[in-house]
């Protein structure tokens, strides 16, 4: 079938280095001897821890739920016993720790009971709550919770369905083996998004620079009988960033304030076809993912890993070279360098390059922008990097935002294409993250502020209640005294309002008094459980409180007259 | 001569009354100076600035009466920012810039006194009499209101740390010349 394609403006040609890894077939990585599970895996809420430390788990029993909708579960990867759940450091450039759980494997790999499903008979609402709980999410290293994606717009109908099967940064060959080695399942966990979606047609991508995995493709879409059509697209980077994929395949281009499905599109990686298949046909959650180990190692391949494997772990399978300083996560153009080899192999993690000095020599120094534009040229989302890198350089970050630096993927074809070496896409990441804390700095502001008001508006309204009631009990007792010289005269003499004032002052007074002896009458409670230091720390704290109490209680008195008295007169009560 | 002095007058007449149905009709309430001082504010109603609450010292800045460096949580962003905003010379904080904290009530030294609960600008310690009190960590400014009132100085202020949620893309360091 001919297919027309389109282009998308921009993109640069690195040296693709995907042969070294593709020679061997994918290796099942060895079971390692702790496993670091983070709960926060995916975008979207935490979940929330379910197991406890010395708790015994199963092979892809829950052990963090999704929190709200746009969330997605983790599993046990392996049965064994959870360790504890601290928090541990995480696959993350800022190499802090994170909420995870530690389980040490017992070897014996025993799955909890697994329920195969046909998603055909299941309700659409239901296929998504088992993908949730299923913790599949996108593979392609976003891992956005795929269950949110899978309803289509209301207002639009779904035309285009596209599979991401680029894979366009140099190195990463993890999607172009799972297509060649299990095409198969990946074409019926196509079926179930399209019988979600029900999109008019189904595309699947891949760059041509992997026939092979057109070719296994193709024949597993033509042994299924299915009518998806596998389109070859020129290897050009970032050709797999899903809204230039989904420009080369349909024409659409999906604009900075729409979502895909509002223009009839939508778009999935490969692996999440994949685990989509596994996790309804098999009942199989997300428990591993296949992860490119390449760079400078002396045995690059595939490997199907456990999620929460250390880096240690995995990498000793690739044998790194005497001379590798550090590793990175991702390809070597999105990637950021693991911030140590504890940390886990994640949902995230596509493919771990080591590196060298050789291999990545230190970034040159940074000369000063020379207006040439070529960033501008190789951008894919037709911004103006130079321009956003002035104003993020100097902290402008309002003109950042005039310049749409939110539609920036972080790509990094600008740096890469740079005469001046100029890291632009650090610059970008700053000014976004600072822009964002901003915001919510901001919108806490505003809500201390509303909660401000709040609190003042309660305060007046019960200081105007208070004076609502003593105004309606002084009437009340005016009342009464009226009526009292009908009933007997010999009450008269209290009548004047003079010695009214001064019974409720004798009143007021009384209850202070009352409520002063049983405050000095009042010993701590709950004291019993204290240890000596405890009880010495309260002893020296009394002691420091006997000088301050006399004004402060006055001071609190006169203010809390009336609470005073209502207080007493509830102890009393009780 | 007269007629033109007449066509002036009836002008001067139409165009003042007009004038003056516009100036009640659209009369601005309050000054729209405060609104937009208030915004950069940070409303931790602190009172720091020797004003009670954000909004008097919002209306003392769009008054001319305050400095505009008087606001500690703001930092010198903020100063920065008023400065802009009222088109004055920004001046240096006239108190060290701390770090963000928030609140730690030690629930083992509680006394349940509700001192620090009345204190709080925002609401932000639940608890009641003789019961211990805690402070809702999501909501707490780090005004430090409360620490003065406690009687048994349970009340500690922490920094909050860097977290990963929290935690921010930094600076490129600018590398000039290659260290030999």
């Amino acid at each position: 079938m001919l297919q027309q394609l389109f282009k998308f403006k921009g993109g640069v040609k690195p040296d693709t280095n995907k042969t070294p890894s593709v020679q061997l077939p994918i290796g099942i990585a060895p079971l390692p001897a702790l496993l670091i599970v983070p709960l926060h895996q995916s975008i979207g809420g935490m979940p929330n821890p379910l197991v406890e430390a010395g708790q015994r788990v199963l092979k892809g029993q829950r052990i963090g739920g999704p929190d709200k909708w746009v969330s997605s579960a983790v599993h046990a990867p392996t049965s064994g016993t959870v360790l504890a759940v601290e928090e541990r450091i995480a696959a993350h450039p800022s190499g802090l720790p994170t909420l995870s759980v530690v389980i040490e494997p017992d070897g014996r790999d025993e799955w909890i009971e697994r329920t195969p499903l046909d998603h055909t008979a299941l309700e659409p609402e239901r296929v998504r709550e088992i993908l949730r709980d299923s913790g599949v999410v996108g593979l392609g290293g976003a891992v956005f919770p795929s269950h949110a994606k899978l309803a289509p717009a209301k207002s639009v109908p779904m035309e285009d369905l596209v599979i991401n099967g680029a894979e366009c940064e140099p190195y990463m060959t993890c999607d172009d083996m799972l297509m060649r080695e299990r095409p198969e399942e990946i074409v019926r966990g196509i079926g179930i998004f399209r019988d979600l979606l029900q999109p008019q047609r189904v595309l699947i991508g891949i760059e041509d620079n992997k026939p092979e995995a057109v070719a296994a493709m193709q024949a597993a879409v033509h042994r299924l009988g299915e009518s998806y059509a596998v389109v070859a697209v020129p290897t050009r980077y970032p050709a797999g960033g899903a809204k230039q994929l989904i420009r080369v395949l349909t024409g659409k281009e999906v604009p900075a304030s729409k979502r895909s499905p509002e223009m009839g599109v939508q778009c999935f990686n490969v692996a999440t076809a994949y685990t989509a298949w596994r996790a309804i046909a098999h009942g199989e959650p997300v428990l591993s993912r296949i992860v490119t180990l390449t760079g400078n190692v002396e045995q690059p391949r595939n490997w199907e890993v456990l999620l929460g494997t250390p880096l240690k772990d995995l990498v000793a399978l690739g044998q790194p070279r005497p001379d590798t300083n550090r590793y990175l996560m991702g390809g070597p153009m999105m990637g950021f360098e693991m911030p140590s080899l504890e940390a886990p192999i994640v949902k995230a993690s596509n493919c771990i390059i080591a590196g060298s000095p050789a291999l990545f020599p230190p970034a040159p120094p940074e000369m000063p922008c020379i207006r040439c534009g070529a960033c501008a040229e190789a951008c894919p989302h037709e911004l103006q990097p130079f321009e956003m890198y002035w104003f993020s350089r100097a902290k402008n970050f309002g003109k950042t935002q005039e310049y749409n630096i939110f539609d920036c993927i972080e790509c990094g074809c600008c740096s890469y294409v740079c005469p001046s070496r100029i890291p632009l896409v650090q610059y970008f990441r700053f000014a976004k993250s600072e822009i964002w804390s901003r915001e919510r700095d901001k919108n806490m502001a505003d809500a201390a502020k509303a909660r401000f008001e709040l609190r003042n508006e309660r305060d007046e309204r019960e200081k105007a209640e208070k004076a609502a009631r003593l105004a309606k009990a002084a009437a009340a007792k005016a009342a009464e005294k009226k009526a009292a010289p009908e009933a007997g005269k010999e009450t008269a003499a209290a009548d004047s309002p003079v010695d009214a004032e001064a019974a409720k002052k004798a009143a007021i007074a009384a209850a202070m008094e009352r409520a002063r002896v049983q405050r000095e009458g009042a010993q701590p409670k709950n004291t019993d459980g204290l240890t000596v230091a405890q009880r010495k720390e309260i002893a020296e704290i009394e002691a420091r409180r006997v000088p301050l109490q006399p004004e402060q209680q006055t001071a609190f008195d006169a203010e809390n007259a009336e609470n005073a008295e209502a207080q007493s007169s509830r102890r009393e009560k009780q | 001569m007269l007629s033109a002095i007449l066509i002036m007058a009836l002008g001067a007449v139409v165009l003042g009354a007009a004038l003056g149905y516009a100036s009640i009709k659209f009369k601005v309430e309050g000054n729209p100076l405060v609104e937009k001082v208030e915004a950069i504010l940070p409303q931790t109603q602190c009172g720091q600035c020797g004003y009670p609450g954000c909004k008097p010292y919002a209306e003392a800045i769009a008054e001319g009466e305050a400095e505009i460096n008087l606001c500690p949580p703001g930092g010198q962003e903020g100063v920065r920012k008023l400065a802009d905003l009222l088109g004055r010379e920004v001046k240096p904080l006239n108190a060290e810039e701390k770090p963000k904290q928030i609140a730690i009530i030690d629930e083992q030294t509680c006394i349940g006194c509700t001192l620090c609960i009345q204190a709080c600008p925002v609401d932000a310690i639940v608890g009641a009499a003789k019961q211990m009190h805690t402070i809702v960590e999501a909501l707490c400014t780090g005004c430090e209101l409360c620490i003065k009132p406690c009687p048994v100085e349970c009340i500690r202020m922490e920094v909050i740390e860097e977290n990963i949620d929290n935690w921010k893309w930094k600076y490129p360091v600018v590398e000039i010349k290659r260290v030999a």
